[in-house]
C-alpha cells in the first residue's frame, strides 16, 4: 500500500521533472541551457552508478575510468574518421572490452567487495599517471595526439547519423542528452524486472543462496559490470562532444570521488538517487568554483564523511519514507 | 649503469614500497579497516617534519619524533570521530575515509598551498660503480627494515603485542577475557598513523610535500596490501618484494610509467590467481 503510494509519487515526480527538462529551452536561454546540458550528460553516468551498486551491490570506484575511457575513445575515433557514428560505437565498445577484461580478474578470482573497490580506484589512479604522461608529438593515435596533461582540445561534435557535414547545434545536444538520460532511466527500470535483474538483485540479497539455486554468481556480476561500464562510456562521448575537450582529470582521484559522493548524497537504494544527488552536488561544485567560498575538496569531502556518519542511506529515500509516513497517518 | 646500483635502486623501490605500506597493514591486517586516508596520512607526517625542521627543529627529533607523534595524535582523533562509529561496516568506512583524504588535500591546499615544501636530504653522496648515489637513501633502507623488525618484535613478544593479536583473531573471546577491544583498536590505529606520519617524513626529503602527495604512493600501497592477503605484515613483506622488484626492472628497462602499469597488471593477474592473498595461499599461520 505505502510502496504503491511512494510509487505512484516517485512516477508523478518522475514525469513533472521530465517535462520541466524538455520545456528548458524555451525557459532559458541558450547559454544557460548549454550549463544545464552537462547535467544530463553526468546524470547518465550517475545512473550506471545507480545499476552497479545500487542494483548490483558492486561498489566500483572505476565508473569515472569507464567514463574517461569512453570519452577518450569517442576523441580519437570521431578526431580520425572525422564523423561520429562509428566514433559514439567505439565510445561504447572499449569501455565494455575494458570492463570484461578487468571485471573478468575481479569476479571470477572472487575478491571480496573491499578489495574490488580497492582495485577500481587503483586502476583509475594509475591510468590517471599514465594519460598525464603521454604529452607530446610521440603519443597519438592516428592523426590524433593524446595530449598528455593538456588533454585533447577540439574534440569533434556529434552529428547527424552518417553525416559528418552537419553537427548537432547547442539545443539538439541538449535535446539528446536528455532524451539519452530518459530512455537510460526507463531501461534500467525494466533491466530490473527482467530475469537478468532478478537474479542480479537475488545475488546482492544473498549470494550463497542464489548459487545454490544454480544461477553463477560471476557471469551475472560482469554481465553487470560491462553493462554499467557502456551506460558509462556513452556518457562520456556526449561529454567530450559536449565541452569539445577531455582531458586526464576524468580519470582523477577527486572526479572518482565525486560519482560516488553524487551516489552516496542521493540515496543508491532507488534508481534515482545518485541523479539527484548528480545534479545537488554539481550545482554545488559549480557554486563554489565561482563564488570561491571554500575549497571544494574540503567542501565535498566533509559533505561524504557526514552522510556516511549520519545519513547512510541516503537524501532521495529519507524524502520516500517520509512521503509514506505522511501516507499511512 | 653498473650492477651493484641497479641492484641497490631494486632494494631502495622495495623499501619505499613497505614502508609506504607498513602503516595500511597495521591498520588493516589488525582492524580488518582500509584507511582511504593513508596517502594523506604520509602527507601529514612530511608536513609535520618539514614544518618543523623550517620553525628551527633538530632534522632527526622532527623526525622521528614530532612526525610520528602528531600523525599518531590525529589518528587518535580519527578514530575517535570516524572509524569508531564504523566498526564492521567496511565499505562505509572506505567511504567515509575517502571523504577525510579529499577534506584534507582540501585543508592542506587552503592553508598551506600549492607549492612544493622541502628539507635538502641530510647525508651527502657516494660513488658506486660509476654512478653517484645518495647516503640517504641506504639510511632509509636500513630504517624501513629497523621499523619492520621492530613492528614484528613488538607484536610478537611484548604483552601489547599479544593482546593486539589475540584481539585480532577473536574479539568476542578477547573480550570475554576482559580485554578492552574498543582501546585495542584505538591504539592499533594511532600506532598505525604514526608509522606513516613516520614515512611521510621519512620520504619528505627525497620527494618534498605538496598536498596531493599522498597520491603518489596511495595506490601502490593498497594494491601491496590487499595482494599480501591476510596476515598483513608477512604479506605486505612478500608483496612488496615481489611488485617493487616487478616494478623497478620495468622501470630501468622502460620508464616509471611502464614500471607502474606492470605493477597493476600483476597485481590483477596475482589476485586472480590468489584471491586471498599471498599469505591467504602459502602462509596461513604467520603473523
Amino acid at each position: 500500500m505505502t510502496a504503491a503510494r511512494t510509487g505512484r509519487a516517485g512516477d508523478a515526480a518522475l514525469v513533472a521533472c521530465a517535462l520541466l527538462a524538455f520545456a528548458m529551452p524555451w525557459l532559458v536561454e541558450t547559454f544557460t541551457l548549454v550549463g544545464i546540458n552537462v547535467f544530463a550528460i553526468l546524470g547518465i553516468l550517475a545512473l550506471s552508478m545507480s545499476l552497479v551498486w545500487g542494483v548490483g551491490g558492486v561498489l566500483s570506484f572505476g565508473q569515472s575510468v569507464f567514463f574517461g575511457l569512453g570519452a577518450y575513445a569517442y576523441a580519437v575515433v570521431a578526431g580520425n574518421l572525422g564523423g561520429s557514428t562509428i566514433a559514439l560505437g567505439a565510445a561504447l565498445a572499449v569501455p565494455a572490452g575494458f570492463a570484461a577484461l578487468l571485471g573478468y580478474f575481479l569476479f571470477f578470482g572472487r575478491i571480496s567487495d573491499v578489495y574490488l573497490a580497492v582495485i577500481t580506484l587503483t586502476v583509475s589512479l594509475i591510468l590517471f599517471h599514465v594519460i598525464n604522461t603521454v604529452a607530446g608529438a610521440d603519443f597519438r593515435i592516428g592523426e590524433i595526439a593524446l595530449g598528455g596533461y593538456n588533454g585533447m582540445p577540439g574534440v569533434a561534435p556529434i552529428n547527424l547519423p552518417w553525416d559528418a557535414g552537419r553537427p548537432l547545434d547547442y539545443e539538439e545536444m541538449y535535446w539528446l542528452s536528455v532524451v539519452a538520460l530518459l530512455v537510460v532511466y526507463v531501461g534500467l527500470r525494466r533491466l530490473v524486472r527482467t530475469d537478468f535483474g532478478r537474479i542480479v538483485l537475488a545475488i546482492r540479497e544473498n549470494e550463497l543462496r542464489a548459487e545454490l539455486l544454480g544461477y553463477d554468481s560471476r557471469a551475472y556480476k560482469l554481465g553487470l559490470f560491462v553493462i554499467g561500464a557502456t551506460i558509462a562510456g556513452f556518457a562520456g562521448a556526449l561529454y567530450a562532444a559536449w565541452g569539445s575537450f577531455v582531458g586526464p582529470d576524468v580519470f582523477g582521484m577527486s572526479f572518482a570521488a565525486q560519482i560516488i559522493i553524487w551516489a552516496q548524497v542521493g540515496g543508491v537504494s532507488t534508481l534515482a538517487g545518485p541523479v539527484v544527488g548528480c545534479v545537488l552536488i554539481q550545482a554545488l561544485t559549480t557554486w563554489l568554483g565561482t563564488s570561491q567560498v571554500a575549497d571544494a575538496n574540503l567542501v565535498l569531502g566533509a559533505l561524504l564523511m557526514f552522510f556516511v556518519l549520519v545519513i547512510p542511506a541516503g537524501l532521495l529515500p529519507r524524502v520516500q519514507a517520509l512521503f509514506a509516513r505522511r501516507g499511512t497517518r | 649503469m653498473s650492477l651493484t646500483a641497479t641492484g641497490l635502486h631494486l632494494v631502495y623501490g622495495i623499501a619505499v614500497l613497505v614502508l609506504t605500506s607498513l602503516g595500511l597493514a597495521i591498520v588493516f591486517g589488525m582492524m580488518r579497516v582500509i584507511n582511504f586516508a593513508h596517502g594523506e596520512f604520509l602527507m601529514l607526517g612530511g608536513y609535520a617534519f618539514v614544518l618543523s625542521v623550517q620553525a628551527g627543529a633538530n632534522v632527526w627529533i622532527a623526525m622521528f619524533v614530532v612526525a610520528p607523534l602528531a600523525v599518531g595524535l590525529f589518528g587518535v582523533l580519527v578514530e575517535r570521530i570516524v572509524i569508531r562509529h564504523l566498526y564492521g561496516r567496511v565499505l562505509d568506512t572506505i567511504l567515509a575515509t575517502w571523504g577525510l583524504s579529499l577534506f584534507l588535500i582540501g585543508l592542506a591546499s587552503v592553508t598551506l598551498g600549492f607549492q612544493q615544501r622541502g628539507v635538502a636530504p641530510p647525508f651527502g653522496s657516494f660513488e658506486l660503480g660509476g654512478t653517484r648515489e645518495s647516503v640517504y637513501s641506504v639510511f632509509l633502507i636500513g630504517v624501513t627494515i629497523a621499523l619492520v623488525v621492530a613492528v614484528l618484535a613488538f607484536l610478537s613478544r611484548t604483552r601489547w603485542g599479544l593482546l593486539a593479536r589475540g584481539t585480532m583473531q577473536n574479539p568476542a573471546m578477547a573480550e570475554a577475557l576482559c580485554v578492552d577491544t574498543r582501546k585495542v583498536y584505538a591504539w592499533t590505529f594511532a600506532g598505525g598513523a604514526a608509522v606513516s606520519g613516520l614515512a611521510g617524513a621519512l620520504l619528505a626529503p627525497i620527494t618534498g610535500v605538496v598536498p596531493t602527495v599522498g597520491l603518489v604512493y596511495v595506490a601502490k600501497a593498497f594494491i601491496t596490501v590487499i595482494t599480501g592477503g591476510a596476515n598483513a605484515l608477512t604479506g605486505t613483506l612478500l608483496a612488496g618484494t615481489m611488485f617493487g622488484s616487478i616494478s623497478e626492472i620495468a622501470t630501468t628497462f622502460g620508464s616509471p610509467i611502464v614500471g607502474q602499469v606492470a605493477l597493476l597488471a600483476a597485481a590483477i593477474v596475482a589476485l586472480r590467481l590468489m584471491p586471498a592473498g599471498i599469505t591467504g595461499r602459502f602462509f596461513r599461520r604467520s603473523p
